[in-house]
């Protein structure tokens, strides 16, 4: 393959012909491998979706090509982009089956259950941790709006990615940033409020 | 990620609090993360220092585990290449 600088990625990409040929197939190629890399420890990836996620990413590297800043090489932004195909797909596959209600479910019916103890802290530190989250849990239980805690709970307890949780909700990515944004400035106004540092609470978590 | 579900759950608390505690107005958020992991990504393979760099978006990969799964799976992806 042809090592191109960012202006020859560009200029090959952009101009019809058979420059333009050898270039798609080079950009391919290279996201096929580099996707073959990444998503090497997933076992459940085949080689035809390696493939698909390339020619997907492709389609998205060209409508994207004007927007390139030049700042990182072409090559690794492109292969930003085909990682992203990749990850959204794959957490669409894992995700597809789980209703909201099931991403939003409290297992102890609770999103922090009182039984959760650190082993590694020293018992004053558990003292201070059961304390810090029963803040928590007061400020998610009775604070929070409906929408706030099934946010929360979903993407921060059960994991789900924001992407699927705002297909179930009903509003954007952007909007859902902003929704878990004003819940977790409220529970750090209130945990702030208790007198201790962000460094004491970092700290009583073991950060 | 440990296969122990109380592991997990720790993990899990210790995250958000962490989330909590580090929440600020002028924080990086997932598309402004995504918009400039490339560079970040070419300054690691590059051998560069990250002390002190883009502090916001390092902010941001600590705290959001989808962006730092893809932009490790970037780096792989990289370094591999290379």
């Amino acid at each position: 393959m042809s090592e191109r600088s960012n202006e020859e990625w560009l200029r090959d990409l952009s101009e019809p012909g058979p420059r333009r040929e050898a270039a798609l197939n080079d950009l391919r190629e290279l996201l096929v491998r580099g996707l073959g890399y990444a998503l090497a420890k997933y076992q459940s990836v085949t080689e035809a979706d390696i493939e698909d996620f390339a020619q997907d990413a492709v389609l998205k590297i060209l409508d994207a090509l004007d927007t390139f800043r030049g700042e990182a090489r072409l090559t690794t932004w492109a292969n930003k982009i085909a990682v992203h195909v990749a990850f959204t797909e794959l957490r669409r596959r894992r995700w597809k089956d789980v209703s909201l209600e099931q991403m939003i479910e409290m297992p102890d019916g609770e999103p922090i259950p009182r039984t959760w103890v650190d082993p590694a802290a020293g018992t004053e530190q558990q003292v201070l941790q059961h304390e810090l989250l029963e803040v928590v849990r007061q400020v998610i239980a009775e604070e929070l709006t409906d929408r706030q805690r099934q946010a929360l709970v979903a993407a921060r307890i059960q994991g789900v990615p924001l992407a699927e949780l705002a297909r179930r909700m009903d509003t954007s990515r952007n909007a859902l940033y902003k929704l878990l944004f004003d819940a977790r400035q409220r529970l750090q106004r209130r945990l702030l409020s208790k007198g201790l540092s962000k460094d004491d609470i970092l700290a009583a978590f073991g950060d | 990620m440990p296969s122990d579900p109380s592991a997990i759950r720790i993990a899990q608390v210790r995250l958000l609090i962490h989330e909590i505690v580090t929440t600020r107005l002028d924080e990086m958020d997932c598309p402004e993360c995504f918009e400039h992991m490339d560079y970040f990504a070419d300054l690691i393979l590059n051998g560069a220092s990250t002390a002190g760099v883009m502090p916001r978006l390092q902010e941001h990969l600590e705290r959001c585990v989808h962006c730092r799964e893809e932009f490790e799976a970037l780096l792989v992806a990289v370094r591999g290449l290379q």
